[in-house]
């Protein structure tokens, strides 16, 4: 068995930056990553960030997996990575099991921070499972991070930020959009994204759907179709369109598998994705020592993620008795961060979610004394 | 198809890595993912359902999903597109559920 002060699963932007917080403030942390690399979905990011300077506005997501790597370098001395390392269980005596590179590990830390992200949600259609239908966020890795084309000619099923930047990414790569389809009545992302890709020539059509994908053994094509008002298929309305990839970005799901597992109680909030823990203001789940940030905690941006990274380290660090002088201030500064980054239209959405998860947590039990 | 120009991106490939695909000697690059290189060189086809046979591909590239699961040196329901790339591995198509040897 192996011990450590403070366990982050999940090294991308939120889990980073709980690992950098904690051991700045001199808590022994272990970071449990299952690619070989660090940064999660940070290394696929090309384009340019939004947000305050705090949170490396207009600086790439790319550029900015390096910019946290090293600031967690800096405190070697504190930190152990481990790489290619999956975690596969959160049993009740506080236990995390890790598969890493064919051997099985059992680490016991003192708080766990679950920074575990989130999956990319599905959708039923006739020959939904052919080679060829990818997750959007799928076609970003392997063309951004290792340098193939999907394909030659693409649709994009959902028209939300991930489904426009990613449409825009397929161009710079040299691929084809021939369209990108919403079944909702008006473009989810930002207009900024969608028309740059509009500016480009791709139509945007929103009331479609995708009614089947055609071919054998891979995608051949796909056949799309009007909704009217009711979400119903107006019949007449069917367009085959020739694409041998079809990208599905219908939005992320929470990954709280190993929440689930340990007992946090949770709730389903349609506003953050799907099922999230109910957690205080210190993002302390209900059970005691289970901390959580990023997309885990409600899907939200890469930006915010950073930000829940910090008050979470920060706040297990405090809780196991670090000093931290200017706790209370760098607590509010945080949380303040947060506030302004949900500002806005898309902001007031993920509020109304986080109202009904977010409260003072009496009573809490778990595996810490 | 790999891309070659990028207004953002520089690719450095790195040494050519050689692998058994199937019987059939294949080449990718160091820093491939199994998945990358056989998709890089036209392979969309990874597998096949344990049930139905339906034809199976990778759908999130990332590792959660598992519809990406081949038999790699041997071992079956391999994640090939989280599995990095090395000189000489043996790649196979896998049918059913796989079985430990």
């Amino acid at each position: 068995m192996k011990y450590t002060e403070i366990a982050v699963v999940g090294g991308g932007p939120a889990g980073l930056s709980a690992a950098i917080t904690a051991a700045k403030y001199g808590a022994k942390v272990t970071v449990i990553e299952r690619n070989d690399s660090l940064g999660g979905q940070l290394r696929k990011q090309t384009h340019k960030f939004f947000g305050s300077q705090k949170q490396y506005a207009s600086v790439r997501g790319i550029e900015i997996a390096d910019i946290l790597e090293s600031q967690l370098r800096e405190y070697n001395d504190n930190v152990e990575i481990l790489n290619g390392a999956t975690v596969l269980g959160l049993y009740e005596d506080g236990v995390l099991t890790i598969e890493m590179k064919d051997r099985y590990i059992k680490l016991k830390p003192d708080r766990i921070i679950v920074a575990t992200g989130a999956y990319e949600k599905f959708l039923s259609f006739p020959n939904n499972d052919l080679p060829g239908i990818y997750g959007a966020g799928a076609v970003q890795t392997l063309m951004n991070q290792y340098g193939v084309k999907p394909g030659r000619n693409v649709l994009m099923v959902g028209a939300g930020n991930i489904g426009l930047i990613v449409s825009y990414q397929l161009m710079q790569a040299g691929v084809n959009v021939k369209a990108v389809i919403d079944a909702a009545p008006k473009i989810g992302g930002y207009l900024v994204h969608a028309s740059k890709i509009r500016r480009l020539g791709v139509p945007i059509l929103t009331s479609y759907t995708i009614k089947e994908a055609h071919g054998k053994d891979w995608v051949e094509g796909a056949t799309i179709c009007k909704l009217d008002e009711n979400w119903q298929m107006i019949s007449g309305t069917e367009i085959d369109i020739d694409v041998d990839i079809i990208c599905i970005s219908v939005g992320l799901t929470p990954l709280a598998d190993l929440l689930w597992q340990i007992g946090c109680e949770m709730k389903y909030i349609p506003e953050l994705g799907g099922h999230v823990p109910i957690r205080d203001e210190n993002l302390e789940t209900s059970k005691k020592g289970i901390y959580i940030a990023g997309d885990v905690a409600g899907i939200e941006e890469a930006s915010s993620a950073m930000v829940e990274g910090r008050l979470a380290g920060l706040c297990a660090a405090n809780s196991l008795g670090y000093i931290i002088e200017d706790f209370e201030e760098e607590k509010q500064d945080l949380i303040e961060q947060l506030d302004s980054l949900r500002a806005g239209p898309t902001g007031e959405k993920i509020l109304n979610g986080l109202e009904k998860v977010t409260k003072v947590i009496a009573g809490r039990y778990g595996y810490v004394d | 198809m790999r891309i070659d120009n990028h207004p953002i991106l520089d690719f450095k490939r790195g040494k050519e890595i050689r692998f058994i695909y199937d019987g059939k000697e294949m080449v990718g690059y160091e820093g491939d993912t199994i998945a990358s290189a056989l998709h890089a060189a036209g392979v969309r086809v990874l597998g096949y359902h344990h049930k139905t046979g339906r034809a199976r591909g990778f759908y999130c590239a990332i590792g959660n999903c598992s519809s990406c699961l081949m038999t790699v040196n041997g071992k079956p329901n391999v994640r090939v597109c989280v599995e990095e790339l090395k000189e000489g591995m043996v790649v196979e198509t896998q049918r059913g559920k796989g079985e430990l040897k």
